[in-house]
């Protein structure tokens, strides 16, 4: 039976991919299981295979072999090469590009290849790199389709982790999805599932507008259930529209990248209170799902936003502002937000554990937001 | 006087192929402007070069060619002098950076390439899209923020582009074109389209970390891209030795080829980019640095006397004009004579006048153009004016 499935789901460019990578794929007998990294891996190359235009930017590590590249995986250091593995040797040196340490220098390369009409793919080693570069993205790519009334258009992807990974410090964890969402001109993505990993990434390249792809290195790994849809080479997600991961009528708890399976967990352990929180996995940063998320807290009439960002001027306040406008009325309680602490991100595990949102502070902000824990006057300290 | 000592000092330089036949030309002058028989004329200065064999100083041109170069800058010019006069009319907003002394880099770079080749400058771009083949109506339109203006009022002064015929703008960040440049040029070579960019900057520019990166990139990729600083000496309100070490920009590529040339003679600048075209389709990224200059100060807000004296300014004028030497050249090889020029001149003026009238006549655009363009593909998302409550609009 799985034999069948493969032959309708695996379109033709499937059964190019190398033997090796199909060692990484786990199957259970239901449901097929994918890792993110292999979903980007898998989008990388149908896109590639179906345009011509379409190239990669990136810094390879080289022919590290295979023994180290196992002990690092094992040791949770995430090496993200492996997200375009086996490409260069089926596209060749003049689609797959391994470019030096110069973002700006490689990133306004990527642009200008873009003004002309290929359509890059530009990767950040992390997004924290992207600060190089972040001329070329806003003033250089977001901006020239409006300047110039049309005349260029930017069909550019920057992808690559953002956010914290494990240990890496203050320079190397920060979340950049609330600075690029604010520029008008850009998309920004930031998928969790390897469903939302092949759909939005494929859905980015195919746009004709400069995207931000936000990834998360530690989800890499991670594997999920993808159905035959998922696998088809033309699916596609649509950019700009939340989905809704679990239903429920509580308490709405928006959360975008590895946040998602936090705020998963949390409802499970809502659930046994009695709480049902409806989790949102925004996909799309900007454009915002702002009728999913209104239409949501119109249901439950209590919200929770989560994000690893920083908290001021962050996602949360965004999603919060827009209820305000729209849905303040529905509003039973105060919205809360769960972000990243508001300092640049320890080394040590301890702080690093405080710096960054938990389960139990989601279980906690949907218990506040449900009336179920101490109230706030008799919490209140200032 | 500048005309004897120009004819003097210079003809013992220039051959005279008509000579022969110059008795004719008063009885049976054709009109001279659309003769393309050849004319060999010697640059003004030799090329200085680095890493590289500097092409010939003689370069071969016609007098069709030169007429045109003589109409193309005395049009800039006369464009970028009535550019002044509506900016401080108030007619022009904002930022108004002025070409006027630096013609010909930009008439003499079109007269070696094709509307394939690409152009990418930064933000003193009025003069570089005439070139392309943009109108005057565009740019006096889009200086005043009206539709007909190339970015339909959107960009402004320093938002100028017109794909079709390979101009990439227009960018108001210093330096930032050279990287984008540089990708155009990656595009050309991956699309295998033969052709090449010319990634201009200025002598500001020249020290901007990331045009050292792209060029890192661009020698180890070869790819197609001329680096063209036009050096006109003075960054802003900072003279080049003052801001860089090493003000021999054409030495700046260190393992990448250069060539300095006399930015003010066309004829020089149509040389050195014939020239690098053909270098870059075969041997990766080539550096031409332009000695020119403008007349003007950095912008309209900056009177441009305050750094540098009055007296230099009158001097490159007298001396090294870009028009005055092309006129001189007309002049001696008998392509036209002084009345006819002079003509060419006031009807330039007429024009540009007439470009200015329309243009005013030109609306502003209509308040929904404030949400278009924002993204080629909108997706039905709304984006929000001011007061959200008030003006919301969907992206097409």
């Amino acid at each position: 039976m799985l034999g069948i499935i493969r032959q309708k789901a695996f379109g033709q460019s499937l059964q190019r991919i190398r033997p090796v990578a199909s060692s990484w794929r786990g199957y259970s007998s239901t449901s097929k299981q994918m890792m993110v990294r292999e979903a980007l891996n898998s989008a990388l190359d149908e896109e590639m295979s179906a345009d011509p235009k379409v190239f990669l930017m990136e810094k390879r590590l080289g022919n590290i072999r295979v023994h180290i590249r196992s002990y690092f995986l094992t040791s949770n250091c995430g090496f993200m090469f492996m997200i375009s593995k086996g490409l260069l040797e089926k596209y060749g040196p003049e689609r797959v590009l391994d470019t030096p340490i110069t973002e700006a220098g490689f990133t306004g390369i990527g642009v200008g290849a873009a003004f002309y009409g290929l359509k890059p793919i530009v990767e950040f080693m992390t997004f924290n790199f992207s600060m190089q570069a972040i001329d070329h993205i806003i003033n250089s790519a977001a901006k020239t389709n409006y300047m110039s009334a049309g005349q260029i258009s930017v069909p550019i992807v920057f992808r690559g982790p953002n956010g914290a990974a494990a240990g890496v410090g203050a320079q190397h964890s920060q979340c950049y999805a609330s600075w690029y969402a604010s520029c008008p001109g850009l998309k920004v993505l930031a998928p969790y599932s390897s469903e939302d990993a092949r759909g939005l990434l494929k859905a980015a390249i195919r746009d004709p507008d400069p995207v931000v792809f936000l990834e998360n290195e530690l989800l890499y790994g991670e594997s999920f259930p993808v159905s035959a849809e998922v696998l088809d080479s033309s699916f596609c997600l649509p950019i700009g529209k939340a989905k809704i991961e679990r239903e429920g009528k509580d308490v709405t708890i928006t959360a975008f990248s590895k946040m998602v399976g936090y705020a998963l967990k949390a409802a499970e352990i809502l659930a046994k209170d009695g709480i049902s929180a409806e989790i949102i996995n925004l996909r799309s940063i900007r454009p915002l799902d702002r009728p999913a998320i209104n239409a949501s807290v119109r249901k439950t009439n209590r919200l929770v936003t989560v994000e690893e960002g920083f908290p001021q001027h962050g996602v949360g306040a965004e999603i919060c502002a827009s209820i305000i406008e729209d849905s303040f009325g529905y509003l039973d309680a105060p919205v809360e937000r769960i972000t990243g602490a508001d300092v640049p991100m320890p080394y040590a595990a301890n702080l690093e554990r405080m710096a960054l949102p938990q389960v139990e502070d989601i279980v906690r902000a949907a218990r506040r937001a449900c009336y179920r824990s101490v109230p706030m006057a008799a919490a209140q300290s200032y | 006087m500048a005309l004897a000592n120009f004819s003097s000092s210079s003809r013992s330089n220039l051959l005279k192929p008509l000579a022969p036949v110059l008795s004719f030309a008063e009885t049976l002058r054709r009109p001279i402007s659309t003769s393309t028989d050849p004319l060999i004329i010697e640059t003004s200065v030799p090329f200085t070069f680095h890493n590289c064999e500097p092409p010939s100083r003689s370069v071969e041109t016609n007098p069709q060619e030169l007429i045109s170069f003589f109409r193309g800058m005395a049009t800039m010019r006369r464009m970028e002098i009535a550019a002044d006069s509506l900016y401080k009319a108030k007619l022009i907003r904002g930022f108004c950076h002025l070409y006027d002394g630096q013609e010909a880099v930009a008439v003499g770079m079109e007269a070696a390439i094709t509307k394939k080749d690409c152009i990418i400058t930064a933000y003193r771009d009025h003069c570089t899209f005439l070139g392309r083949g943009g109108t005057l109506l565009e740019v006096f339109a889009e200086l005043m923020g009206r539709q007909a203006g190339c970015s339909r009022g959107k960009g402004g002064s320093m938002h100028f582009y017109k794909k079709e015929a390979g101009f990439y703008g227009g960018h108001g960040i210093v330096g930032a074109q050279v990287p984008l440049g540089c990708g155009l040029a990656f595009a050309q070579k991956y699309s295998k389209d033969e052709t090449v960019t010319f990634a201009l900057y200025g002598d500001g520019a020249a020290n901007q970390g990331q045009l050292f990166e792209a060029l890192n990139i661009s020698a180890l990729w070869d790819l197609p891209v001329i680096l063209v600083c036009e050096n006109n000496h003075y960054g802003m309100g900072t003279a080049e030795w003052r801001a860089a070490k090493n003000p021999a920009y054409y030495k700046r590529g260190d393992y990448v080829p250069g060539l300095k040339v006399d930015g003010m003679d066309a004829l020089a600048v149509k040389q050195a980019c014939k020239f690098a075209k053909e270098h870059v389709l075969r041997k990766g990224p080539i550096i031409l640095e332009m000695d020119t200059y403008r007349y003007h100060g950095h912008s309209m807000s900056d009177p441009g006397s305050t750094y540098r004296t009055r007296d230099e300014i009158s001097g490159v004028r007298q001396e090294r004009d870009p028009v005055e030497r092309i006129r001189k050249v007309i002049l001696a090889h008998d392509l036209a004579t002084e009345k006819e020029l002079k003509d060419f001149e006031k009807e330039i003026r007429k024009e540009v006048d007439q470009a200015i009238a329309q243009a005013k006549e030109s609306p502003m655009p209509e308040p929904y153009e404030l949400f278009t363009n924002v993204h080629v593909k909108g997706l039905g998302t709304e984006a929000f004016g001011a007061d959200r409550k008030e003006v919301r609009a969907v992206l097409p």
